[in-house]
């Protein structure tokens, strides 16, 4: 059953492939079936590989598929094989089958746009990237897939092209996530040297016995490994593109930018946990910088007016929760919460998307009210989706999530702190506020535009799907309190360790702080949005700090003066292309030669006449003196 | 007669300088044509002079050739210079150019 | 005999330099007959009669007729005589004369430097060219035969009268015009 892996990412492949080489031919009926079900046949083949996986008893938690050598260069042979253990299973669970849903919801989305085909050629070619990312042995394999995201998400962005605003978009996101990809790529220049293979497992049994602890070469292989995560993840500093590629469209926000490629970074992570650990300062760093992103994006979110891009800093914000749980040491609560998160969250982008359509591709919120009697089912799942989002307790599944992140940034003996867990409250305080502050202007108020495409069955069955999980999903890790059912944890911790906390903590107070901040927040956001009238677009207007936070805390601005504008004008000053004075002075000083010459060719007898009879004398002189 | 060989050889090349000279001077065709002229003859005179120093005809022989040579080179030359003439209705060498640069 | 050689040089020095100064293109050929005759004479005193003969009758007899014919057809007038006066100013001999000083220079330097002989009188007879022409240099005979043909077939076609090719289109159009000019007079 096993064997079958190879399907997994190649399937989506395929269909690719038809679809670039045959899309047009095919027409949109059966581009829309070969870009699903390809995609769906990968969810398929996955469910029974994962049924097979957890069922049967191994000796090894991990499965290899080696599927043939890609080259092999002094003593260097990384091979083709896919490596299946239960965090990967995790990943290609989520991939394919939140990946089908999404794909199913843009047959109907996508419909009228005439890319159709072009667009799911490239959903499938992204989709068979970040399988090929999660799944490889390898970290050359996987850094082919990283890059293969990475160009994935450049042409999604871009995908109506013909607005110069998008590709600025496009350019912005693969030019930020480029200077993440040569720091992992230097990262992996080191691993190679020290450990002379890329093979995953070779590095991580390997790397303990060759490198002490915190020595200054795991410090930097981590920290440029690093580099490489917070590039894609959107974190601080090179959070600036996300919000910006909200100019794709809604399916593609909902797959990569929230469910998949931005949790590249947490994959990563987790995956070479053993050199993280092996350089503690970096895991410190990971914390922090989750910490400091996650409030970053929380507090911006709350100013946007833009549907799409409230759910961006969303997504930057609760990723940061996720690197806060990495750096924490609570390895398999981080990747509880990036499943539940990819549940909720493509959720809300594609009810988004869903709301979008039907007022005409209107992104701004307070153009948009009361859609709740227009959009039912869009209404309830989106509210599902943002109760989960918001942490709503005890029903909702990112509730539970959340809680064990908080719960560990407390308590974990590796850099636990009350820092660290009162950023997170707050960051959970200040999720609650923005995000029913979103539900409350767009589905609640007078309606403001008109409905005019309401949603097909397409549409509607992921919607309804991915809240059942978001509600459901949270039941198979509860905490001690609640519960106590471990499942997903000691399935993660086949393959990853677990959580050392320090022992004589109150959970449950904890918990209970921090699902009152939750309804407070709920409160908070429902007296100031919905029992006053929410401002028309035209009214609402940004006082210096609502500013301040809008433009995601100046960052922009702040990499255009140090990093943007002198380029620009070192650019300008070498437009004459000083290096290459050196090449063009060879052909300026024949020019000048030739010109020189020139005079000698006047065209007149006498002057030629001169010239033989001078170099007579010269010659003779020379023949007769020298 | 005994003239030094020198000084005969000294005759021909001063009549060659003079010729190298008109040609170099003057800009009419004609009398460029001329200054070329002058030279063969001093040329031919060198010939004549070797000659009569090695007591061969062989030197008489060659000043006949260049006699021939001289005679096609003339006919062939003036007939130029009158299409020259017809076209350009000048006879200034320097109005020739068109070969320039 | 050699003051017939040094008198004769003389005369043939001083006339080819009045040959390059001349203005006038008839003087400056007569100048140039008056040269050839007098290098006919130290032909002779060299010991070469029939060279000196056949360069007063090819020579100064042929070629240079065919040149006064030329000059005398081209019909120059006294607009060249005074273009060419302005010409030959004095600045313009510097180059040319420091150039040909130069040469004459070294050429003397060579002489200088040789072994010193003297001609011995000794006359090549006629007979002993002509038989060192038509048995050694047969095949330069040969060749300058030819090379005379060329040049006179050469000469014949370069010098033609062209008669002037208009194409009949444009020929129409002129006989439309002169009738339309000529209508106009009469009008």
């Amino acid at each position: 059953m096993f064997n079958l892996l190879w399907l997994v990412p190649a399937l989506p492949f395929t269909g690719f492939i038809i679809l670039a080489l045959l899309g047009k031919k095919l027409g949109k009926k059966l581009s829309a079936v070969v870009g699903v079900g390809s995609v769906g046949l990968s969810a398929f083949i996955t469910i029974i590989i994962g049924i097979a996986f957890l069922s049967s008893p191994h000796l090894e938690n991990y499965f290899v598929i080696t599927l043939w050598e890609w080259f092999n260069a002094a003593g260097f042979n990384p091979s083709i094989s896919f490596h299946l253990d239960s965090l990967s299973l995790v990943f290609i669970f989520v991939i394919t089958f939140v990946g089908f849903l999404i794909h199913l919801y843009s047959a109907e989305f996508m419909y009228d746009d005439e890319g159709y085909s072009r667009f799911f050629a490239y959903m499938n070619l992204f989709v068979g990237s970040m399988l090929t990312l999660v799944l490889a042995d390898n970290l050359l394999l996987l850094y082919l897939g990283w890059e293969g995201v990475g160009l994935c998400s450049y042409l999604l962005i871009g995908f109506w092209y013909k607005e110069p605003g998008n590709v600025s978009a496009a350019h912005k996101a693969f030019i930020v996530t480029r200077i993440g990809d040569t720091a992992m790529a230097i990262g992996l220049f080191l691993l190679l040297i020290s450990f002379n293979t890329l093979n995953i497992q070779s590095i991580l049994s390997l790397a303990p016995q060759q490198w002490e602890l915190g020595s200054s070469t795991a410090v930097a292989a981590a920290f440029l490994l690093l580099g490489g995560a917070l590039g894609k993840s959107a974190q601080l500093p090179l959070q600036t593109w996300l919000p910006d590629a909200m100019a794709g469209p809604s399916p593609v926000s909902a797959l990569i930018h929230a469910a998949t490629m931005v949790t590249a970074g947490v994959y990563l992570i987790a995956r070479t946990n053993v050199l993280f650990t092996l350089a503690p300062l970096v895991l410190n760093i990971v914390a922090v910088i989750g910490a400091v992103t996650l409030l970053i994006a929380g507090f911006s979110a709350l100013t946007q007016y833009d549907i799409k891009r409230v759910l961006a800093y969303s997504t930057i914000s609760q990723i940061g929760y996720m690197f806060l749980a990495l750096g924490v040491g609570a390895w398999s609560a981080a990747i509880f919460h990036f499943m539940i998160h990819a549940f909720f969250k493509a959720l809300l982008f594609l009810a988004a998307g869903a709301v979008i359509l039907a007022v005409h591709h209107e992104h701004n919120m307070f153009k948009m009210g009361g859609l709740r009697k227009e959009l039912p089912v869009t209404f309830i799942t989106f509210l599902i989706g943002a109760a989960s989002l918001a942490a709503l307790p005890l029903v909702t599944a990112g509730f539970y999530s959340k809680d064990a992140i908080l719960w560990f940034a407390f308590s974990s003996s590796t850099n636990g702190s009350l820092v660290l867990w009162a950023a997170g409250l707050i960051g959970a305080f200040v999720t609650a506020i923005y995000t029913f502050r979103m539900l409350f202007i767009t589905f609640y108020g007078d309606l403001r535009t008109q409905v005019s495409h309401r949603p097909g069955v397409l549409i509607k069955l992921p919607l309804i799907i991915l809240a059942v999980f978001s509600l459901l999903g949270g039941f198979i890790e509860l905490p001690h309190t609640l519960g106590n059912v471990t499942i997903f944890s000691d399935f993660i911790n086949q393959t990853l360790p677990a959580v050392e906390i320090n022992e004589g903590l109150n959970e449950l107070l904890l918990q209970i702080i921090a699902a009152v901040l939750a309804l407070t927040g709920i409160f908070i956001a429902y007296s100031l949005y919905l029992k006053k009238p929410v401002p028309t677009a035209e009214e609402y207007k940004h006082n210096a700090l609502q500013k301040y936070l809008y433009s995601g805390w100046g960052f922009d601005w702040l990499y255009d003066k140090l990093f943007i504008k002198p380029f620009v004008t070192l650019s300008k000053i070498n437009k004459n292309d000083f290096f290459d004075w050196i090449y063009t002075a060879i052909a300026w000083f024949n020019a000048l030669m030739n010109h020189i010459l020139l005079g000698s060719q006047n065209g007149k007898l006498r002057w030629y006449a001169m010239g033989i009879a001078a170099g007579a004398v010269l010659t003779l002189s020379i023949i007769i003196f020298l | 007669m005994n003239i030094p060989a020198e000084t005969a050889l000294l005759l021909s090349g001063i009549l060659f300088f003079i010729g190298l000279i008109g040609l170099l001077v003057r800009r009419n065709i004609i009398f460029m044509l001329m200054s070329i002229e002058i030279m063969l003859n001093a040329a031919g005179l060198a010939f004549i002079v070797s000659g009569s120093k090695w007591i061969q005809p062989d030197g008489q022989v060659m000043f006949l050739f260049i006699l021939a040579v001289a005679a096609a080179e003339v006919s062939v030359g003036l007939a130029l210079i009158i299409r020259v003439f017809n076209r350009f209705k000048t006879l200034d060498a320097d109005e020739l150019s068109s070969l320039k640069g | 005999m050699n003051i017939a050689f040094y008198i004769s040089a003389v005369i043939a020095i001083a006339s080819t330099i009045m040959v390059i100064t001349r203005t006038n293109a008839v003087h400056a050929l007569l100048y140039l007959i008056v040269s050839l005759l007098a290098v006919a004479v130290v032909f002779f005193t060299l010991g070469a009669p029939f060279i000196a003969a056949l360069e007063v009758i090819v020579y100064a007899g042929a070629i240079m007729v065919l040149f006064i014919f030329v000059v005398m057809m081209l019909n120059l007038g006294e607009k060249s005589e005074e273009s060419e006066r302005k010409l030959l100013s004095g600045k313009i001999w510097i180059g040319p004369g420091i150039l040909s000083l130069i040469l004459l220079m070294e050429f003397i330097y060579l002489l200088a430097n040789g072994v010193p002989e003297r001609l011995q009188e000794n006359v090549i007879p006629p007979s002993e060219v002509s038989i060192t022409l038509f048995t050694k240099y047969v095949l330069g005979v040969e060749l300058a035969a030819m090379l005379l043909m060329a040049g006179v077939i050469g000469a014949y076609h370069i010098g033609r009268k062209r008669k002037k090719v208009i194409h009949r289109f444009i020929a129409e159009e002129e006989k439309l015009k002169e009738k339309e000019e000529v209508n106009e007079y009469t009008r």
